[in-house]
């Protein structure tokens, strides 16, 4: 587990940025062999101060206009529940751990991540329960997520209009 | 014994005044209803983030009958007029005459917006929205959820009453909604031709609805 991204999408999240970047959490990912950390924080207002170590960096952006490399390049994606980026990582075949944000005003967000960690393709948490997640979890767990089907919907609407 | 003449002539007129009624409103529901040629100018209300991940997938494999695509975002989306720009370029490499277009309307409800006010912003967003929709006329709309569609399909249901155009309303709840519906699902669900839920529980729940299986 050497690379681990963190995603917010368009949002802000800095609950999850305070915690992921917080001295504990970023032990808990070093002893598990992560050397690098990026952070993408969206219109969050914390903004990590970016560190070069020898044996860790921590970088962080705010936006991309694609995020398709950061999560090729991730070993562990840590992200908010958004369907995005939810969706991205999992068709990426990544492992995914989604943390909850709690302050949302209808927190629907949940439904998704409950689903996909009732069907096995994620681990999830919240911000409280974050860096005990990143000491127990294990990602070998974790099913792999079936690719959705857009053709059946091109299929449908071809038969609603007229098209077949 | 014989019912008497003006009983008869009564029912008579009923009859023929009904079938006065029904006639225009079934040929109006066949018409709405029929088989249209292609092209179909399609609108698209995108959203933020997951919403126009979601949209570009449920495009991804439409034909290129699905032409001119008409792309309306909220302007506070930072991400989306990217994504549709890759998404298009990639289109276009497949499809040599692929059209689009890409417009701005103001946002009628951000995430943690009250209610009392979403209302005021979304009748503003309407009376952006109606002349953009009138300047449009697409033939279909599809949206799936970003609160921009409210107003779009609003606009889009005037102008099917003036007797302008009449689109077809095709609303798909996001992938992210498992037991509950959007807050524009809730709205579109009365309002939209066809309605589409990407999960069992809500198929259940809005017998109206479509289910497909997961098409994002």
């Amino acid at each position: 587990m050497k690379s681990v991204f963190v995603t917010v999408g368009t949002t802000s999240f800095d609950e999850l940025i305070a915690a992921v970047s917080s001295p504990p959490a970023v032990r808990a990912l070093r002893s598990r062999g992560c050397e690098q950390l990026v952070l993408q924080i969206g219109r969050g207002a914390l903004e990590p101060a970016p560190r070069r170590a020898p044996a860790f960096a921590l970088d962080v952006f705010r936006f991309k206009e694609s995020l398709a490399e950061d999560l090729r390049r991730a070993d562990l994606v840590i992200s908010h529940a958004g369907a995005g980026s939810c969706l991205e990582t999992l068709e990426e075949g990544k492992p995914l751990l989604v943390v909850i944000n709690e302050k949302l005003m209808d927190n629907h967000q949940l439904e998704l991540a409950k689903q996909l960690h009732r069907d096995g393709h994620v681990l999830y948490c919240n911000c409280s329960t974050l860096v005990e997640t990143l000491q127990s979890m294990d990602l070998s767990t974790l099913k792999p997520f079936p690719p959705g089907q857009p053709e059946k919907f091109a299929l449908f609407l071809d038969k609603v209009v007229g098209f077949e | 014994m014989e019912p008497p003449l003006p009983l008869l002539s009564g029912t008579a007129a009923i009859l023929l005044l009904l079938l006065l009624l029904l006639v225009p409103l079934a040929f109006l529901a066949r018409r709405r209803r029929g088989r249209r040629a292609p092209p179909l100018s399609l609108l698209v209300v995108a959203g933020s983030g997951g919403h126009t991940t979601e949209i570009l997938r449920l495009l991804s494999c439409l034909s290129e009958s699905y032409s001119p695509r008409h792309y309306i975002f909220a302007d506070s989306d930072k991400m989306s007029e990217a994504k549709i720009r890759s998404f298009e370029q990639k289109r276009a490499e497949k499809f040599s005459n692929s059209q689009f277009t890409l417009d701005r309307i103001p946002r009628s409800r951000e995430v943690r917006q009250s209610w009392t006010s979403s209302v005021v912003t979304t009748l503003y967003s309407i009376l952006y929205s109606f002349p953009l929709t009138y300047k449009l006329k697409p033939d279909l709309i599809l949206c799936n959820g970003p609160g921009t569609c409210v107003p779009v399909c609003i606009s889009a249901l005037l102008l099917g009453l003036l007797g302008i155009k009449r689109a077809v309303i095709v609303y798909v709840e996001s992938i992210c909604r498992v037991e509950t519906l959007s807050l524009s699902g809730k709205i579109l669900y009365y309002f939209s031709d066809y309605f589409i839920v990407q999960w069992p529980a809500l198929k259940e729940k809005y017998p109206k609805s479509v289910y497909l299986g997961r098409i994002v």
